[in-house]
């Protein structure tokens, strides 16, 4: 069948579809559908970890062979430090940045390093928009309460209380730095309904909601002259040989150099892994998002937390090819847009939480209810048409110009006509394991945003990313400038890589790969 | 599953689709083959160039992989996103470097007249010639000669939403005459426009002061004490 011919079934059965009401599934049915059909149930995916300290415990095959992976720098390196300072965080996106501006705040001397360029990182694509509870009907008890439903009941409730009851803070922060957020015709921030959220919350920048903070946040650090190093990518920490963080080592990008750097604390904000491509799954992060704090940590001695569970986002584009992974954003769902499966029928109420969505979607897919593209992917349609219908024409356009933009590129009008979709590798639920401060379990060793772990338990509600990023960006980066000013610098051993290899010496398989592995490996060998 | 076995009612039937058609392409200056329809990007890695300097979120937002290109036997140089532009045969592109446009520093709190300082901050900003070449390589399609012009004119609300769009991929940089770099004109009047000229949203400081106040303390307690089943019942009861 022709693409159009299929397009048109969704078309035909829209105004029938637009009557229906579906509810959400109920607490026992909603396990099993994840139990059967999410990804994070599929138990051949995953082994135990060999040795350290999250020994025994299961991960995705994919990032055990990297935690037990070896580091690239050799035990005899030269760790004459070319910079010494009080705060290296690690890692230029939207906690990294955060976390680099509240150290400068408090007076520290920051070196802000990262492996691509200041700004390149997901959150600059985030399109949904910040989950924060302002209105007069909504608490941040509610957001808790939501966020905890949402994750489970795994979240851990410090950490998430933390964030809640910071957030109206943090909108308050960027509003000061020039973010534009929607606002209502009286002048308060517009708020919008996400996915497995009671009440609307979320603020947004349109569907440019990441990019609007990323390009402030980005022209802020330069503003303030922190020192900045880009493309150079931290491949592993320094210890003072007794279990504290002291520093790291770098490697320029351009020369291959190392460049030990001296800290009195670092900050690991390198995100997460989707470009581990777990599972063989397609992802929407950006190129380096390969999970580079979770082996360095992991080496040093922190204890890592839900490296067992992963967000795959309901709505990744599967057509045209070029876009194979690439986000649509919830926000289409918020509006009312319907999933529809290729007999034109709805499968899910569309506001579910984002795992119950993917696990419905996977399911229609596997039992023959899915359409097939050109390259044999497969995927169900999203009824974006629905939205200029629902709530008058033009709305696609004035509320996710970044969507339309994306697939007209191809030559495709969202507006007027479906698209196919399928989930996409979005997020790492867990990670390293912080207190209330982003500290891990190693002194000195902070760790913000995806990186770590805890705060969203097995699965993260749209919104609270870019809120997580803002509150234990700003917290790690203020706790660690505190810190700093009353300490020196500790002396600087890799004493911590000498008896992690000396332990995996002792399994067989170890040692396999180099970690952090920096870039996915897609150029062409022959 | 086969794509042969599979109902061919739902599926997207153009089997040559299956069977990718190689086209030639000139990268920096040289031939190669590529599969048509891949990405500029998926293009360089296809034929075994390794990209750092140029990937970089890969969706179309972060602006690192700015690009020259020209279509078969067109004389006119486009400019467009390499994540996100499909190669076609005969067309030629390269990468772009990074352009070294001065970006002015500021304390945005101390800024006394901000949209008069845009003059002492970016001086060259109203020495546009309205040669237009800016908006002509703007990939994403902002009229930024006539932004440019509005910032100069002070209406930085037009211009936070014209660039709303700006992925500062510097493309209007290196083609200005002027010298003038419009997406960091732009940034500054966007911000300005937020931190200066827009209404101070009440029901979030109202927010702000009731939590200092401990409005929610109570509820507070009685949902961090509940044991595992109580809490469990009381997010299962949410709508």
């Amino acid at each position: 069948m022709k693409l159009e011919a299929l397009q048109g079934l969704v078309h035909k059965t829209r105004d029938a579809r637009r009557q229906q009401t579906i509810p959400k599934f109920p607490p026992n049915e909603r396990d099993t559908l994840i139990k059967k059909y999410h990804p994070d149930s599929r138990e051949n995916a995953y082994r135990p970890i060999k040795f350290g300290p999250n020994a025994g415990e299961l991960t995705v095959r994919e990032l055990a062979a990297l935690l037990e992976g070896d580091s690239p720098v050799p035990a005899d390196l030269d760790l004459t430090p070319t910079y010494s300072v009080d705060v290296l965080v690690i890692g230029g996106g939207g906690a990294g940045s955060a976390a680099a501006l509240h150290a400068h705040a408090q007076g520290a001397k920051v070196l802000l390093a990262t492996k691509l360029r200041l700004g390149d990182s997901n959150t600059v694509m985030a399109q949904g928009g910040i989950q924060i509870a302002i209105t007069s009907e909504d608490s941040p008890v509610q957001h808790f309460l939501d966020t905890l439903k949402g994750g489970h009941m795994k979240n851990d409730h410090t950490l998430l209380k933390t964030m809640v009851e910071e957030g109206p803070s943090i909108a308050k922060w960027l509003l000061d730095l020039g973010v534009l957020f929607d606002r209502d015709p009286d002048g308060n921030l517009h708020v919008k309904k996400g996915g497995g959220s009671s009440k609307p919350r979320l603020l947004t920048c349109s569907d440019y909601t990441g990019l609007e903070i990323m390009r402030v946040l980005k022209d802020e650090v330069l503003n303030q002259q922190i020192q900045l190093l880009e493309f150079s990518a931290a491949v592993e920490l320094l210890s003072d040989g007794d279990g504290t963080c002291t520093g790291a080592i770098l490697q320029d990008l351009d020369n291959k150099r190392f460049v030990v750097v001296a800290a009195k604390a670092v900050i690991l904000a390198t995100g997460g892994i989707g470009r581990l491509h777990i599972q063989g799954f397609p992802t929407s992060n950006h190129y380096g998002a390969t999970g580079d704090a979770l082996p360095m940590a992991y080496r040093i001695g922190a204890k890592l937390l839900q490296i067992d569970t992963f967000q795959y986002h309901p709505t990744g584009a599967v057509y045209p090819e070029q876009l194979v992974g690439a986000l649509v954003t919830e926000g289409i769902r918020s509006e009312g847009g319907h999933l529809v499966n290729a007999n034109g029928e709805r499968f899910v109420n569309e506001l579910d939480t984002r795992d119950v969505v993917s696990s419905s979607i996977i399911r229609e897919c596997e039992e023959g209810r899915g359409v097939r593209t050109t390259t044999g992917r497969l995927g169900v349609w999203l009824d974006t048409p629905l939205l200029d219908i629902e709530h008058g024409p033009r709305t696609l356009e004035k509320h996710f110009p970044a969507m339309v933009r994306q697939f007209k590129r191809y030559g495709l009008d969202i507006t007027k006509d479906p698209v196919l979709i399928y989930p996409t590798l979005h997020y790492q639920n867990g990670g390293v394991q912080i207190d209330v401060n982003g500290e891990s379990g190693v002194r000195h060793l902070f760790v913000a945003g995806e990186a770590s772990g805890g705060l969203h338990g097995r699965n993260r509600l749209m919104g609270n990313s870019l809120l997580d990023l803002m509150v234990f960006g700003k917290r790690a980066g203020t706790t660690a400038a505190e810190r700093a000013k009353a300490m020196k610098h500790g002396k600087l051993t890799l004493e911590h890589l000498t008896r992690f290899r000396a332990e995996a010496r002792k399994h067989s398989g170890a040692l396999a790969v180099r970690s952090p592995m920096l870039f996915p490996d897609y150029v062409r060998k022959e | 599953m086969d794509v042969k076995e599979f109902d061919k009612n739902v599926a997207i039937d153009q089997d040559e689709a299956l069977r990718p058609k190689m086209v030639t392409v000139e990268i920096a200056g040289k031939k190669h083959e590529v599969p048509e329809g891949i990405t500029v990007i998926k293009a360089l890695w296809y034929t075994g160039q390794e990209v750092i300097r140029g990937a970089g979120c890969l969706g179309g937002y972060c602006g690192a992989c700015a690009t020259y290109y020209r279509t078969k036997d067109d004389p006119k140089v486009r400019t467009c996103l390499a994540c996100s532009t499909a190669v076609e045969d005969g067309m030629s592109f390269t990468m772009v470097p990074p352009f070294p446009a001065r970006k002015a520093t500021y304390q945005l709190s101390e800024l006394k007249d901000p949209k008069q300082d845009l003059f002492n901050l970016y001086p060259e900003t109203p020495l546009c010639r309205n040669c237009n070449a800016c908006t002509e390589a703007c990939p994403q399609g902002i009229d930024v000669r006539d932004g440019v012009w509005r910032a100069v004119f002070g209406d930085f609300k037009a211009v936070s939403e014209m660039f709303m769009d700006c992925v500062m991929c510097g493309l209007c940089v290196p083609v200005c005459i002027a010298d003038i770099a419009p997406n960091l004109v732009a940034v500054y009047a966007s911000r300005v426009q937020g931190a200066f000229f827009t209404e101070k949203p009440n029901r979030l400081h109202e927010r702000i002061e009731e939590i200092r106040q401990g409005k929610y303390d109570q509820e507070w307690d009685k949902i961090l004490t509940m044991n595992e089943q109580q809490i469990k019942d009381v997010c299962a009861a949410i709508k």
